[in-house]
Parts: C-alpha cells; sequence; structure tokens
C-alpha cells in the first residue's frame, strides 16, 4: 500500500481544498494520470499521479477545506512487488529540518547555524586570513618612472606572454589600440587572437567572458568605462561571482573585469561614477583600486592570476601620471592588503583610487597646521584589510574616509563601521565621510567642482574631526 | 533531414521516415529508456515538491525529453551543455548521477552542488554540463564564451546552448549571434520552444513567432524541427554540430516541443486549456513515439519495455529515497566556496 498525500503546489501552501477526486475506488492509475483537483486562495491545480496501481481507499472526501499539506487523502494498491518498493516511505517521511521549508521561505532563517542546537558543531566562522605583506625589492632592483597607462599595460603583456589562457577582449583594445592607449601594442604582440575587439555590446560580451572563463579562460574584459558595464552587471554578479558557490565549487570563473572608474573630467553624470561601493557589496568577488602605478601593475598581475573573478577599477584621470616602478622583476602584490602611505599620529586618512593623490595633498597642508596625518591606500576593497585601518586609529583615535562615490551606503559608511566595532573606544570624534556630494555628477565647471571631493574638502573634515 | 513539422497538435506518422532518421532496435530502446528515466524522475520531483522536500522554484521537464536526449544522442565527448533553469532532464541525458541531482532538488549535501544550487543551478563539468542558469538569458551568452573558448583552443568543440522560446527575445541573444556569427564560433543555438514564456503565449510577446528565422539578419542558419520527435531532433542536431565544427559558425535549432507541467510548480497554467494539453499528450508524446516505433518494427516485446520501466522505476526511486536521507549540508559549508583560495 502506498498512502498518496495532500501536495503543496507552492513554497507558501500549507493547506488546500480537495476539490474534487477524478478516481474511485478499484480504478487502475498510471503514473501523470489527473487523479483529483485542489484548491488554494491562489489557484486550482491538478494532481498527477507518480505511483502507480489500483486505488484502494479515499481517505478525504472531495469538498473537504483545509486539508493540511502531507495529510494522506488515498491509499494505492501498488502493482505487483515493484511499485511497492519504489513507494516513498510515508510515515517517517520529511525529516524535520525540510518539513519546515513547506511554509513561508521567507519567515526561513536564513543561516542553518541559527538552528542548530547548542553543541551540534561549531558555528560557521570565516576561515582567518594569513597576514599579507608587500614583496621586498631584491637587492639592486632600480625603480623607473612608469605611467599608470604603461604599468597597466606591462601587467597585461608580461601575463599573456607567462599564460596562452590569458586574453584580452573588448571596445576598441586591438587596432584602435585602446580608447585611452591602455592596451598599446599588445595587438602586435598577440595577434587578433588574444586581442579581440567586440563590438558595441557590453552585456552580450561580458557574458561571453565569463563563459570562456568557466571553459577554463582566463580572459580581461576591458569596459570603456566602467559606466558601460552596468548594462553588464548581471553577468559580472550573476554569472561569474556566485557560480562557484553555486556549484558547490566545482566551476570557477578566472577572469578580471577592469577599465576606467569614477569621474574623468566634464563628461557629466552618466560618465562620471564610482563603482566601487556597488562591486565590494558582493561575495565572490574580489574588487581593487589601485593609485599609483607600481600598485597598478603589481595588483594587475595579481588580478590575472587569481582563480576569482576580479573588479579592477582604474582611473581615466590617473592613466598619465607617472610613478616609480621596480624593474625586471616578477612584481606580483598580495591582493587584500591595504598601505600605509604617509605616516601620522593625529588624523588616520583612509582613500583609494585618485583620492589617495589629494588625501597626501591634504596631509601635507594639515602637517603645515601642525596636524600629522596618515594616510592609508585601501588598494583592495573586497577583501577590506580594516586591520591596517584599525590599527591606524587605535594610534591617532580620529578617521576621515575619502571616496569619491556617494556617501549613502558607500565605501566610507562600510570602513567607519568596522572601525566602531573593531575600536568605538579609540575613537574620540566622530568619523568624518568626504564623498562626492549626493547628487548626479553636474556638467558645469564650478558645479563639478563643487561636487567632487577636493583637498580643501579633505582638509576641513581632518580638522573637524580633531576639533580645530 | 529533419521534419519541418509546425507547432499545431498534428497527428504524426509513427514512422521516422525522412533522411537520416532511422534508428536500430538498441539506439530505439536507449532513447526510450532515457526519456522515460527524466519522465519519472520528473513525475517523482513534482511530488517530492509536494510532499515540502524541494522547496522553492521547481520547473518540470515532462513533454519536452526528445531534446535533450536526441540532441546527446550525437553530442560528442567535450561538447558542452549550458540551458536555463528547466534543466534537471539536460543534466539527465548528460549522464549526471540522478542520486545528485535528485538530492540538490532537496537541498542535500549528497547533492551535486552540496546542495548550495538548488533546482536552477547544477553544473558538472565532468559531464560537460556548464548549468543551471536562472537568469532568463544569460546562458546564450555564457554558451557562446563556452564556444568562443573552443574556438580559441582550436580543440573541434561544439557547445549546445539551449534556451526557451521567452529567453528568444532576450536583448543578450542577438549580441550573442552577432559575435558567434561575426567570429564564427561552434555553437548550436537549440531553441525549445514550448509555446509559453511563463504564462505567455508566444504570440503574444514574439512579432516573429518563426524563432528559427531570428538569426537571418546575422546570417545564421536555422531551421524548424519537431521536437517531440527524438529520431527528427537526432537528425537535425547531428547536421548543426557538423555546420559548426567544421568552422561555419552557428546554427539555430528551433524544436517545436511541448511543456505539460506548469511553467513551475506553482503555476496552475490557466492561460490553456485541458484540451490543449491532452491533444499534445495523446498525440505527439515523444515517448509513446518511439514506442509505437518499437512496435512497428516489432521490436516492442512487451519483457524488454516492462524491464526498463523496471530499471527506470528502480533508479528514480533509489534517487528519491537518497535525496530524502541525505543530511543537509554541514553548518561549515555555509563559508566554504565562495572564493577559491589562492595558494600563496
Amino acid at each position: 500500500m502506498t498512502d498518496i498525500l495532500m501536495p503543496a503546489l507552492s513554497p507558501t501552501m500549507e493547506e488546500g481544498t480537495l476539490a474534487k477526486w477524478h478516481v474511485k475506488p478499484g480504478d487502475t492509475v498510471r503514473s501523470g494520470d489527473v487523479i483529483a483537483e485542489i484548491e488554494t486562495d491562489k489557484a486550482t491545480m491538478e494532481v498527477e499521479a507518480v505511483d502507480e496501481g489500483v486505488v484502494a481507499e479515499i481517505l478525504v472526501p472531495e469538498g473537504s477545506e483545509e486539508v493540511k499539506v502531507n495529510t494522506p487523502i488515498a491509499r494505492l494498491q501498488g502493482e505487483g512487488g515493484a511499485s511497492a518498493a519504489s513507494a516513498p516511505a510515508p510515515v517517517e517521511k520529511p525529516v524535520q529540518a525540510t518539513e519546515a521549508s513547506a511554509g513561508d521561505p521567507e519567515k526561513q532563517p536564513p543561516e542553518t547555524a541559527k538552528t542548530q542546537p547548542e553543541g551540534e558543531g561549531p558555528a560557521p566562522v570565516r576561515p582567518a586570513a594569513e597576514p599579507l605583506k608587500d614583496p621586498e625589492l631584491p637587492e639592486g632592483v632600480s625603480l623607473v618612472k612608469v605611467t599608470v597607462r604603461d604599468a597597466l599595460r606591462d601587467a597585461m603583456a608580461e601575463e599573456m606572454r607567462r599564460d596562452e589562457a590569458v586574453f584580452l577582449m573588448g571596445e576598441e583594445v586591438a587596432q584602435y589600440q585602446g580608447a585611452y592607449k591602455v592596451s598599446r601594442e599588445l595587438l602586435q604582440e598577440f595577434g587578433e587572437r588574444r586581442v579581440i575587439d567586440t563590438p558595441i555590446t557590453e552585456y552580450g560580451f561580458t557574458g561571453l567572458g565569463v563563459g570562456a572563463a568557466m571553459a577554463g579562460l582566463k580572459p580581461i574584459v576591458e569596459f570603456m568605462t566602467f559606466n558601460f558595464a552596468m548594462q553588464a552587471i548581471d553577468h559580472i554578479i550573476n554569472s561569474a561571482a556566485k557560480t562557484l558557490y553555486m556549484s558547490g565549487g566545482q566551476l570557477k570563473t578566472s577572469v578580471v573585469f577592469r577599465g576606467p572608474n569614477g569621474a574623468a573630467a566634464r563628461v557629466a553624470a552618466q560618465h562620471s561614477q564610482d563603482y566601487a561601493a556597488w562591486y565590494a557589496h558582493v561575495p565572490g568577488l574580489k574588487v581593487i583600486a589601485p593609485y599609483d602605478a607600481a600598485d597598478a601593475k603589481g595588483l594587475l598581475k595579481a588580478a590575472i592570476r587569481d582563480p576569482n573573478p576580479v573588479v579592477f577599477l582604474e582611473h581615466e584621470m590617473m592613466y598619465g601620471q607617472e610613478f616609480d616602478v621596480p624593474e625586471g622583476v616578477d612584481w606580483v602584490l598580495p591582493i587584500g592588503k591595504a598601505k600605509v602611505r604617509r605616516e601620522g599620529k593625529d588624523v588616520t586618512i583612509v582613500a583609494y583610487s585618485r583620492m589617495v593623490g589629494l588625501s597626501l595633498k591634504a596631509a601635507e597642508e594639515l602637517a603645515a597646521e601642525g596636524i600629522e596625518a596618515e594616510v592609508i591606500d585601501l588598494r583592495t576593497l573586497r577583501p577590506l584589510d580594516h586591520e591596517t585601518v584599525v590599527e591606524s586609529v587605535k594610534k591617532t583615535n580620529r578617521l576621515v574616509t575619502v571616496e569619491e562615490g556617494w556617501g549613502p551606503m558607500g565605501v566610507g559608511s562600510e570602513v567607519a563601521a568596522r572601525v566602531v566595532e573593531h575600536a568605538f573606544d579609540y575613537l574620540d570624534a566622530p568619523p568624518a565621510r568626504v564623498c562626492q556630494e549626493d547628487v548626479p555628477l553636474p556638467y558645469a565647471a564650478n558645479l563639478e567642482a563643487l561636487s567632487l571631493p577636493s583637498v580643501e574638502k579633505i582638509v576641513a573634515a581632518a580638522k573637524a574631526v580633531s576639533y580645530r | 533531414m529533419a521534419r519541418g513539422q509546425t507547432g499545431e497538435a498534428g497527428r504524426r506518422k509513427a514512422n521516422g521516415e525522412g533522411g537520416n532518421a532511422h534508428a536500430g532496435k538498441d539506439e530505439l530502446l536507449k532513447y526510450y529508456r532515457d526519456m522515460l528515466l527524466i519522465r519519472r524522475f520528473e513525475e517523482r520531483a513534482g511530488q517530492l515538491y509536494g510532499m515540502g522536500l524541494i522547496g522553492g522554484f521547481c520547473h518540470l521537464y515532462i513533454g519536452q525529453e526528445a531534446i535533450a536526449v536526441g540532441v546527446q544522442a550525437i553530442k560528442q565527448d567535450g561538447d558542452q551543455v549550458i540551458t536555463g533553469y528547466r534543466d534537471h532532464g539536460h543534466m539527465l541525458a548528460c549522464g549526471m548521477d540522478p542520486r545528485e541531482v535528485m538530492a540538490e532538488l532537496t537541498g542535500r549535501a549528497g547533492g551535486s552542488s552540496k546542495g548550495k544550487g538548488g533546482s536552477m543551478h547544477m553544473f558538472s563539468t565532468e559531464a560537460d554540463f556548464y548549468g543551471g542558469h536562472g537568469i532568463v538569458g544569460g546562458q546564450v551568452s555564457l554558451g557562446t564564451g563556452l564556444a568562443l573558448a573552443n574556438k580559441y583552443r582550436d580543440n573541434g568543440k561544439v557547445s549546445f546552448t539551449y534556451f526557451g522560446d521567452g529567453a528568444a527575445n532576450q536583448g543578450q541573444v542577438y549580441e550573442s549571434f552577432n559575435m558567434a556569427e561575426l567570429w564564427k564560433l561552434p555553437v548550436v543555438y537549440v531553441i525549445e520552444n514550448n509555446q509559453y514564456a511563463m504564462g505567455t503565449a508566444i504570440e503574444r510577446s514574439s512579432s516573429e513567432t518563426r524563432l528559427h528565422k531570428r538569426g537571418v539578419s546575422f546570417g545564421i542558419p536555422g531551421e524548424e524541427v519537431d521536437g517531440m520527435d527524438v529520431l527528427a531532433v537526432k537528425a537535425a542536431a547531428e547536421k548543426a554540430a557538423e555546420h559548426a565544427r567544421s568552422g561555419k559558425g552557428p546554427y539555430i535549432l528551433e524544436m517545436k516541443t511541448y511543456r505539460y507541467r506548469g511553467h513551475s510548480m506553482s503555476d496552475p497554467a490557466k492561460y490553456r486549456t485541458r484540451e490543449e494539453v491532452d491533444e499534445v499528450r495523446k498525440t505527439r508524446d515523444p515517448i509513446d513515439h518511439v514506442e509505437e516505433l518499437l512496435e512497428q518494427h516489432g521490436w516492442a516485446d512487451e519483457a524488454t519495455l516492462k524491464a526498463i520501466d523496471a530499471e527506470v522505476k528502480r533508479i528514480v526511486a533509489d534517487a528519491a529515497e537518497f535525496a530524502r536521507t541525505s543530511p543537509e549540508p554541514e553548518p561549515s559549508e555555509l563559508y566554504t566556496d565562495v572564493y577559491t583560495e589562492v595558494a600563496q
């Protein structure tokens, strides 16, 4: 005998009306036959037989209301031994934990851990990260002046020489030599198989890049600017960031999404936005936003080698700036390590990308007024190295964050929250955030300048938290 | 060649006529078995859903079995398969373990994604199955990317990229078509046109309902196929794969098919009549079709078919039992597989 149970027709259904029986005792039912109709407040649905056999007994007559899900509603005499063996055991059926999942999924506790009785295994914890360090420069290595643009190009070229699976795709990356000339001469060296000009179809080519990564290649997907990546953010998040988890660790996507981010100059709202907070919000992604050329090179090389999807945020206004870069070494930096750019005892200024330069200038002005600012370059936004920030705040007791993005729900908000979590007792003033004003970026030169963070705004914030 | 039958539920002549759509006894029996396995598996999944053992969304493949099985028949090792969220049938056709698939549906540690993916998100690189994608149309760009990788490696492999009539209206599909033809990527687009995008009939959502013509403006050849006839599917897939494999670029196959169940388990399917569904079941059922072919050839001896039915039943019962008794994932799995660890 097999019990036929009142089925749940949706994740939220707990009971329903058994509106009609299509079979009676003595009828033979085959898999797929409609045997009954069930009504809920939302819908009427037909119940199809799964098990085969002869209806022995109707346990719940038609017209019965408020029949609970999983109540036996009829009994089936199996045909031969095979059917009985195939029938699910009716009584011990759903194990306790899953029985609850027939209810409203929104009411389910999101983390299994919370439902575990005490003492039944450890609560899940993130594995502690090993402390990261920049590599020491070997003796005799010389530093040469390189623009951020060429440092990025060199990083790609070196990694493409090193690994045949690495290739570059994007708009104007090949024949045009890059919209911002970041991919200059790559086509000449690597050919059109590995430096691929795409049509202007960000959603599509990003999906192709992630698909190629699923097949084991290591694409670098260049966005002409990250503003256009909004067309492709579905693949960056839904296809790249989540797949390793959803596949239980089977399917890796080693892919770098890179291009200029943030405000350029006078290109107005649709072409001027800092997406750091958007991507740094997402588990499964790593997010990097370097300031100088050495970091741009060392971190891009690390990003290309990384087996995870990496969002690499560059800045158009930095491309032409020169910095010292080690020459003749395989310069790879650790992802997830902030850098103290200037030491100071009075106030901690935390920034990333182009805002590091502004913060360093602000620190000089502050020094002239007797305030010694410590400037921390986050470099990586996910994973966020809050330890370095917290250590600094324990010394200075004051925090100013600087970002080109909007303040609400931003990077500065996250840094401030972590400092409050880890160094609450050390703070002598509420943290201050310097951000883009809470408006779409205006075009007019004067309004644009008013909208963006500036040295003056950083100096003012540092003085404010210092009560000066 | 594949028979260009329209979607109308016209009575099909069960004679397997036409071009190379012939099959021997063992082959037909294998298709019968593989399609029956998908159907019984899906019926059982529906039952487990009704019992609350499967949560969330659950999209059944019942009625469409001939497509996954027919394409699989000509798929070579290393050719990739990728599809949307109506994916259980493809996974079984690809040879994934029914236990692992069912246990993923119940969200258990024994599932193919350790219970972290669920019905719509399963993968098996071993079986060349690349998902299992929940965003309508997303798999089309990804599958084209698999083909890009094949071309990059010059490995002679083909990506079979499935999507439905609903996804056929997504913009990224056409971005992908463009690049696939432009770069002559080895991809076969298999459109499973089951006539309804969730509850919207194709005539109500599509200005051009002949989906095999959707590649015309890109120069991609397309063909309509009776997706209820496993031999027609196989023949069409063979031709399309040869086209793609030989460097000629993508090919579109529009499989005219029908799903018997609602869009998902919680869909009462009020947008179509019971008579419409019954008519298709009676006249075009892909499993009945193969059974008829077997009978015509005198190959349908009762003992053989009964043995197959019993084997399928046993496999499905075993998968259901495994899926029911496999433990839930350890709490410690919560934080695993977010990132691949980097060797320092």
